[in-house]
């Protein structure tokens, strides 16, 4: 029966069982010694049926000693052997006590299992269908919500209405601006310099004019409200969703969708439109701004051609093309927000993910809206 | 044991903005002490100890760690300083997105040497000194309140700081949690040599582990009241203090009552 020897501690049998004699400091700065010789010392001989300890050489200590400790007396403890701690110093017992005093709760502790390919992708497909299934019933539920207001019945606050309003419209104006003209310049300038090969100049003006009036200008805009609007509406309600908010206006009675999610859709569905107009414009003048300084166009004949060239339908058609935007950005911020988990990152995931699927659902819709208008012949 | 306390306020007045919340508090900690904040709700106790850990700078005055003033150190000291003790904050402030065990890891993987399997068995053990063994792989999100106070506070523990700060950490625990609890700050304090600073409104732990007591007023905003609880609640004449600690079974509730009335 030999001892088990390391510079921080001796097992030696004695009377009827083991002796740990601990020495020197036992601090997480010291380091924690290896657990493992003493285990299989201590497995290695089932007949000796109690581990005391000697304690009188022990120096400074912290949690290192005594998470060494926890874990000898856990495997004592399934081992059946038993521990006296009379031998520790006072303080060292005492903490024992406490950290045995609530024993682990049955069924508490997880296992981590890997899972096979099938059941991974069995679980992305039911995932899938439930997400689908969800989002339709979000639809459903703004649907009855549009209804319920249009009878003057949904509940929400007129102030919050104005706020989101302010934060869909004015302040976007500096970004619009900035994106406008300079799509309005490049529109223009690509153009011209193909044009100019065919002496075709003035028709830069019709490209500008077309390009902004019915695509770019409700195009730009929505993906800009997407990164802008559509983010900050999934990760506001994500936030609420975390703090309990949401739950806290549904025991109200207070349908989260008729309070939170209506205002936000009705002021995307105003401020688009009227963004987009302010777009098309500012494309306008970028393309102005190319026109006179590299084509020797004058203002007058570029305003004059776009209006020629340019009838107001294309504008039209633009300005209703960013009001479906606005319905698509405005929901699909919501969905990620309310379907927002409870922790940090699943605030940050409905961010991201709602601008994905805002403009996933631009580019689908605008084709869908190309293909119609080009069998309607408009 | 060092020639001058653990912590000292000199002359701190706190403020948020323009709006000053208490103003002119003195007191001093000593080496493991175990030192209470009591007061009504809302006059500015979880704002003391933002001051205290560092988090907000004082309108006025001085915070003295170890000697060390926090806001004349540089921004280096002060880390240093900070790191060396441990936070749990009313809200518990655990990270959402880690599991109990990575929370309880982060300190550990960042100041310490030890091994992927020691720092496991270093979380275990703290978990199970708040009654949480098993627990390791939930998140805060799977845990009631009263178990994320507890892991909150398994995390400041997490490195043997030697100084603790606790906000209300018995606030939604059962009678026998908030016990044991009691018992494990004063071995934190026994064995350990910690320091640790309480805001609490929980009486009978106030009484079971208190060295030293201060009472802040939202009123007069400042200290009215410093001494150890039970002295307090012996020989305190402030109605005040009298009624917190007796939880207004004595003082002029009454007349109170019918003055706002
Ligand atoms: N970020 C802030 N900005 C402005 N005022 C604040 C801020 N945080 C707290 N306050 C004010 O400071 C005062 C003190 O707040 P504090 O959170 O410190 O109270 P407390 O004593 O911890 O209360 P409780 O016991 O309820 O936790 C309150 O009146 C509160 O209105
Ligand atoms: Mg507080």
């Amino acid at each position: 029966m030999s001892a088990v020897v390391h510079e921080k501690y001796i097992l030696e049998p004695r009377d009827a069982g083991f002796c740990l004699q601990l020495t020197g400091d036992w601090r997480f700065s010291d380091g924690i010694p290896d657990i493992e010789p003493l285990l299989q010392r201590l497995s290695a001989e089932p007949t000796q049926q109690q581990l005391n300890f000697d304690g009188n050489q022990l120096g400074k200590w912290d949690s290192g000693l005594m998470t060494f400790l926890v874990q000898l007396i856990e495997y004592c403890q399934q081992q059946q052997i038993e521990v006296k701690t009379a031998g520790l110093p006072p303080g060292v017992q005492k903490l024992l006590t406490l950290a045995f005093a609530v024993p682990e709760r049955k069924g508490a502790r997880r296992q981590i299992l890997g899972q096979p390919i099938l059941t991974k992708i069995g679980n992305v497909t039911i995932e899938m269908h439930r997400s689908w299934y969800d989002l339709l019933h979000f639809i459903g539920e703004i649907i009855l919500s549009t209804l319920k207001m249009f009878r003057g019945k949904a509940r929400f606050r007129r102030s919050d209405l104005l706020y989101q309003i302010e934060g869909a419209g004015p302040s976007a104006l500096p970004i619009i601006t900035l994106i406008g003209i300079l799509i309005g310049l490049i529109l223009a300038f690509v153009g011209a310099v193909q044009l100019r090969l065919f002496g075709a100049q003035i028709f830069v003006a019709d490209l500008v004019g077309l390009g902004m009036a019915r695509e770019m200008g409700a195009m730009m805009t929505a993906i800009i409200m997407a990164g802008r609007t559509g983010a900050a509406y999934a990760a506001q309600l994500g936030t609420m969703q975390v703090n309990e908010e949401i739950d806290a206006l549904k025991t109200m009675g207070i349908s989260p969708v008729e309070f939170l999610v209506l205002p936000r859709l009705i002021a995307l569905c105003i401020t688009m439109p009227l963004l987009c107009i302010y777009a098309d414009f500012m494309g306008i003048i970028g393309g102005a701004i190319v026109c006179s300084t590299m084509l020797d166009i004058s203002f007058f004949q570029y305003f004059q051609q776009i209006q020629n060239a340019v009838p107001l339908k294309h504008f039209i058609i633009g300005i209703v093309k960013s009001g479906i935007f606005g319905v698509l950005v405005a929901t699909s911020g919501c969905f990620r927000g309310m379907q927002c988990g409870r922790s940090a990152s699943a605030v940050g995931y409905a961010a991201t993910s709602a601008v994905v699927t805002s403009i996933v659902l631009i580019v689908v819709a605008d084709a869908i809206i190309t293909i119609i208008s080009q069998i309607l012949g408009v | 044991m060092t020639e001058y306390h653990h912590l000292e306020i000199h002359n701190l007045t706190m403020a948020y903005g323009d709006i000053v919340i208490q103003e002119n508090l003195n007191f001093t900690v000593k080496q493991g002490e175990i030192f209470v904040i009591m007061g009504g709700s809302g006059c500015g106790k979880s704002t003391l100890l933002r001051h205290l850990v560092g988090l907000m700078q004082p309108a006025e005055g001085d915070i003295f760690i170890n000697g060390v003033n926090l806001w004349q150190a540089s921004q280096m000291e002060r880390n240093e300083i900070i790191s060396h003790s441990g936070v749990l904050y009313q809200g518990g402030a655990l990270w959402s997105s880690m599991t109990l065990a990575e929370n309880i890891a982060v300190p550990l993987m960042e100041y310490t040497q030890l091994t992927e399997k020691q720092i496991t068995d270093v979380i275990s053990y703290k978990l199970s000194l708040v009654g949480l063994a098993g627990f390791e792989d939930y998140y805060p999100s799977e845990i009631s309140g009263g178990m994320q106070k507890r892991a909150g506070l398994a995390r400041a523990m997490a490195l043997d700081p030697d100084i603790l700060f606790f906000d209300e950490p018995s606030a939604g625990l059962d009678p026998i949690s908030s016990r044991l609890l009691d018992d494990l700050i004063l071995e934190l304090r026994d064995s350990l040599g910690a320091t640790v600073v309480i805001v609490s409104h929980e009486l009978a732990s106030i009484f079971a582990v208190g060295d030293q007591a201060i009472f802040l007023d939202s009123d007069s905003k400042t200290i009215i009241a410093t001494g150890a609880p039970k002295e307090l609640l012996e020989s305190s004449d402030d109605p005040r203090v009298r009624r917190f600690l007796t939880r207004a079974a004595h003082g002029s509730m009454e007349t109170e009552v019918r003055t706002y009335v």
